[in-house]
Parts: structure tokens; sequence; C-alpha cells
């Protein structure tokens, strides 16, 4: 393996975990405000669908990342709405997000394109297009350096920027501000936020909100970005994969980016190859597919490192009279 | 506080949710421009009004039959088991080993043993699950999400590596032989002046499903077992404080619930393709938490509302086929009968214990 072809599957590692990151902030947020989510890959599809289907309408990339972050929130309000407002099990109701979307994405695009479940394609306006970093030309002929700055690091869409920036900000909303205290407290043990007088379902509502909001991205990416145009169940499990990347980093934001990049790589080298040979061993690639679920099985039992949720994740609260 | 009293809470609720999601749903196909009474009017046709029809819907039934239960039992132990679509596919795993290398004298004995097989695949593929959540703590709903992700790979491996055979193409097993043929509702029913449910795919295995419902309801509410997973399922400190052992009670809960998921595969492969298939089960899996929430985890409610998303499959192909609706509005009642009657029951549940609260007050 050379150099370039370490460089591509890097690349594709990249373009790959960009999705996977998003949601996987995205579950955070929810799951550290004690909200679980199951629903992300429901919400990332319907994202991905508006996004695609307002795009290819209008004609602007931009509407659509705006479409699908509105058709994402819809779903989250309704999610927040079962499981804070009505105290429901919010298992149930993810798992009726997930239903709902791939039902509904696939109805209203046959009603709006009759194109078999999918819209048309996006052409150059309707997509994210690559962004070539200052001085990327310039520095490509240097050694080592200049393929890595060129291939690697320049020329993703302006979502996969994002997605990598919002990591940081995760982390300083948090761990470095009032609000992300608030937030990490209310999964934690409502009761004592709502004690100090800071309203239990106001909080639990912004996480879900923000949720919906980083889904919506995710969502606009896979169509918008990383493919041109909404097909049928295009998440393909993705939802599942960040919630795997979520207990893998055990709700922590840098280890969530660590994560995704290693599941993103896994999916990249199950792209690329058909079957590894590792010292006369041939590994399927169906044991790369299912490697992150694995690997987060191994996880949540807790031989390696335990996973500990928060601690007043999937209960509603209910004030005490 | 005052409860509503025992048939509101058993049927009232479940009822009303059940409207609920019918209205939006009628509302959805408003939205794509058809109308939902000629729409509702072709389901029926389609689905109840013929013999073939109702073969269709019973052999879809006997699939959410299984599931169902499966769900249901371990929602009686307080563990929601969304892996019924894995154990399946292992099942089905389990149902073609036996039927391809075991020769068989008849279909009867064939039966019997890819049900073992079947109950047996299914139930081992929710053992690791339920040890991790009973010993260690795994919550269990993500395990088994993940299962469902690994039992898909392992099925491709196996279909695509060691059971397709030699020059075949598409990813599935040999025709299992015919001793395993199971007798189609067409072969039972059927006589020369009188053809019955012509073509379609019900079969003997929707009987095994109907012994299922009976020996769930007897395990659930006449059996020391039973007793103690219900009792688990009410509150853990009290039933540990009984003497019933957690651990044991949630992995044997859970062996029961992957055992009747794995069992959906008799139907499904031995009944109808008489092969295993690389997506036998299309999702039956989770539609068994649909039907366990709206026949309130009860055995006869499980039956009937397995009917009735049996009744929604078959006519839901119907509309695909004769309108520009497209199946996937199965999926979207799908989707709303879990919302209402699973995640929104408080909504419905809450405004009717006021107004029972107010009338008995009244009254007093």
């Amino acid at each position: 393996m050379d150099l370039m072809t370490v460089l591509q599957v890097l690349d594709s590692t990249v373009r790959l975990a960009t999705p996977l990151l998003l949601a996987c902030l995205a579950g955070l947020f929810s799951e550290r405000a004690g909200i679980f989510d199951i629903g992300l890959e429901g919400k990332m599809l319907a994202a991905a669908f508006f996004s695609a289907a307002v795009a290819s309408l209008t004609g602007s990339v931009w509407l659509g990342l705006s479409a699908g972050i509105g058709a994402s929130l819809v779903l989250s309000g309704i999610h927040g709405l079962a499981s804070i407002t009505f105290r429901g099990n919010q298992l149930i109701s993810g798992v009726a997000i997930n239903f709902l979307a791939a039902g509904m994405t696939v109805l209203i695009a046959e009603d709006w394109f009759s194109q078999g479940g999918r819209t048309p394609s996006l052409i150059a306006g309707g997509r994210f297009d690559g962004i070539t970093l200052p001085f990327a030309e310039a520095l490509r002929d240097l050694p080592v350096i200049g393929p890595i700055y060129y291939e690697l690091i320049s020329g993703h869409s302006i979502l996969v920027y994002v997605g990598f920036l919002t990591v940081p900000l995760t982390w300083w909303i948090l761990f470095r501000t009032r609000f992300g205290l608030r937030l990490r407290a209310v999964g934690e043990n409502p009761a004592a936020v709502d004690t100090a007088g800071v309203s239990v379902v106001g909080l639990r509502f912004a996480a879900v909100a923000i949720c919906g909001v980083l889904c919506g991205i995710a969502g606009a990416y896979l169509a918008t970005g990383l493919q041109a145009g909404f097909v049928k169940d295009m998440t393909a499990g993705r939802g599942f994969i960040a919630l795997a990347a979520l207990i893998f980093a055990k709700w922590r934001p840098w280890y969530a980016l660590y994560s995704c990049l290693l599941f993103g790589l896994l999916q990249a080298v199950a792209l690329r190859y058909q079957s590894i040979e590792v010292g006369g061993l041939v590994i399927p690639v169906q044991f790369m597919d299912a490697l992150p679920y694995i690997l987060t099985v191994v996880i949540l039992a807790g031989f390696v490192g335990k996973a500990i949720p928060p601690r007043a994740g999937g209960e509603p609260y209910v004030k005490e009279r | 506080m005052d409860r509503m009293p025992g048939w509101a809470d058993a049927i009232l609720v479940p009822l009303i949710s059940l409207l609920l999601a019918a209205f939006l749903s009628a509302l959805v196909i408003i939205g794509i421009g058809e109308s939902p009474v000629a729409a509702f009017k072709l389901m029926v046709e389609g689905a109840l009004m013929r013999s073939a029809g109702w073969g269709y819907t019973l052999y879809y039934a006997t699939n959410f039959i299984f599931t169902g239960l499966a769900v249901a039992v371990a929602f009686h132990a307080r563990m929601f088991n969304i892996g019924g679509e894995g154990q399946a596919m292992i099942g089905g795993l389990g149902v073609a080993l036996v039927c391809l290398y075991i020769p068989w004298p008849h279909w009867s004995l064939a039966l019997l043993g890819s049900a073992v097989g079947a109950s047996l695949f299914g139930a081992a593929w929710a053992l690791i699950p339920a040890y991790l959540q009973a010993k260690r703590g795994s919550h269990i709903v993500i395990t088994t999400i993940m299962f469902n992700f690994i039992a898909a790979a392992l099925l491709n491996y196996v279909l695509v590596n060691v059971l397709r055979p030699v020059g075949a193409m598409d990813p599935a097993t040999a025709k299992f032989p015919d001793a395993t043929h199971l007798p189609t509702f067409q072969d039972m029913f059927s006589t020369a002046a009188a053809p019955m449910f012509r073509g379609a795919p019900a079969n003997v295995t929707f009987f095994l499903a109907v012994i299922a419902c009976v020996l769930v309801w007897l395990l659930i509410w006449r059996t020391r077992l039973g007793y103690e997973i219900r009792a688990l399922g009410h509150s853990e400190p009290a039933a540990r404080y009984a003497g019933i052992s957690p651990v044991r009670t949630v992995v044997i809960a859970m062996l029961i619930s992957g055992g009747l998921a794995g069992l959906m595969s008799v139907n499904t492969t031995q009944g109808e393709a008489e092969r295993l298939i690389l997506n036998s089960i299309e999702g039956a899996g989770f539609i068994g938490i649909a039907v366990a929430l709206m026949g309130r985890n009860h055995p006869l409610g499980v039956f009937l509302a397995a009917i009735l998303f049996g009744f929604l499959y078959q006519g839901g192909a119907e509309l695909a086929l004769w309108t520009t609706i497209p199946r996937e509005l199965i999926v979207v009642i799908q989707a709303l009968v879990i919302l209402f009657t699973g995640a929104l029951d408080n909504m419905v549940r809450m405004p009717l214990e006021r107004i029972f609260l107010s009338l008995r007050r009244r009254k007093s």
C-alpha cells in the first residue's frame, strides 16, 4: 500500500465518519440530558429526504439544509412530547419515530416525484461541493505534507468541517458553560436541578432540540454532500452505528470523534476491499460490517472499561407534589 | 390514586389510541391525494372478502403472533426485546439446517424438528443480551439492536459463503426436500368442487401460533415461572425479597422470548419459501412491538392485533397493486400505532382517568 491508497482510504473515512459524528453528538446532547434517543436513524432519514427534495425543487442547497433541519426538529418535537410532556417510554417513542420516517419519506417521495421513492439526482447548486482550502493547490507538490493537505484535509464539503468543529463546540458547551452544567445535571439528577429552580422540562426540550438540529445536518449531509439525492432507506443503519459510537465513547465529545473515525474507517475499508487477508486469515467483509456492533457489545459488557450511561437516562421526571 | 375500571384500561384506551392512529393515517392518505374510504374498501376487499385474501392475511398474522408474543413475554419481565428481527433471522438458520441435513420421513415430524431448531437458535441469539442485562447491567435494548445487525451480517456470510449451492447466484440455501413441505390451507381445506385459499401461503404453522398463544397464556398466568416473571416486572426489589432470582428470571424470560421470535421462521422459511433467503423476516420482528403494545401483552390481545396487522399487510399489498399508494403506508400506520398505544399512552390515559374520577365523585 502506497501513500496515495492510504490517503484515499482516510479521505473516505473522513467523509463516512461525518454523518456518524453529527448524529453521535446529537445523541450525546439528548442522552446527557436524560432522554434516550434511538430515533437518530429516523431523524437523519427524514432530514436526508427533505433536504434533497427541497434542494431539487428550489435549486438551493441551503434551503434544502434548512428543510432537513426543520423535518428533524419536527420529529424531535414528537419525541419530546411523548417522552417529556406525556412521560411515555422513550425507547418506544424512538422506535415509532424510526418507522414514521422510513414510511413517510417514501410516501411523500412517491407523491412528489413518482420515481420509486427517490428524489431526482441533484445537480450543481443543489449539492454541497468540496471546498478547496487556501494554498492547497500551491502546496500540492510538496512531499508527504502536500498530498496529505490536498487530499485529506482540503476538498471536503462545508458540512464536514462543520461536523468536526462541532466536537470542540460540544465540549465547550457541555463542560464550560452554565447551560452545559445544568444539562448534564438534568441527566444525572433532575430533582436537584428542579430544586435549584431550573426548569427540567425546558432543559430537556432544549437538549432534544439541539439533537434535532444536529441530526438534521447529518441527514442533509448524507443526501446533499455524500451522495446526490435521496434514495429509500439511505441512512442504512447509520443512526444505530452513531448510537454504538456514543456508547463506545462513553458519552464524551472527544471520544465520540475518535469512535466515529474508527467506525468510519471500518466502513471505508469494507467499501474498498471485499475481503482482507491478515497473515493467511481471510476476514470476510460481513465481519467488517458487524465489527462496530460487536465492539459496542463488548464495551457494554463491561469487560473492557465499563460504559455507564447518565443515571437518569430513560426515566421521565415526575415532580413531587 | 383512584384508578379507572378494568374494562376501560383494557379496551377503551387501546381503542381510542387506535382510532387516533387510524384518523391520522386517513389524513396521510388524503395528503397524497387518494380517498381513505376507497382505500379502506379496497383493503377489505383484497384481504377479507376472498378466501385467498384471508390466506395471505393469516399467513402474515402467523408471523406477527410469534413476534408479538415474543415482545409480550419480555415486556412482562419489563424487558424491551427489540431484537426479534435478529432472533427470527437466526431461527431461520435453525430451520434451514434441520430441514436440509436431517432426512425427514413425514412433514409432521419435520415440523416438530424445525420448530425445535428455530426456537433453540432464536433463544440462543437472545442468550448473550439476556445474560449481559441480567449479570452486567448492559441495556438490553442497545444490545438487542446490535445483535440484530450482527445477525444480519452473520446470515449474509453463511448464505453467501457456506449454504449457497454451488453455481447459484442469489444468497439463499438449496430448496428443502419435498418431505418437509408443510400443508398449506389450500391443501387442507380445498375440495375438488370448491377450491379454497388458492395460491395463498397460509399453512399449518398458523395452528402452531394459536397453540403458542394458549401456552404463553398458561405460562404467564398459571405457572410459578410466569408469576415470577410478572413479579419481577412489577417490582424488582419485591421480587428479590420474595426469593425470586432476578438473573435467572430475566434470562429465562428472554430465552422464551427469543425462542418465540425464532419460531416465526418456521412459517416464512419452511412454510412459504421452502428455502432460507436473506430477507425472509421483512420487519416482522419490529411489528411484534406494535402488536404486543396494542394487545396489551395478553395472548388474546396479541392474537387479535396480529390479525389486524395481517389485514393491514395484505390490504397494503392490494393498495400498492391497484392504486398509487405505496406499501410504505403500512409502515406509517405501524409507526402511528406504536406511537399512540406505546409512547403517547398517557396522552389518552390522563384525560380518561380524569373523566372517570369526576364521574365517580358525582355519584358519591
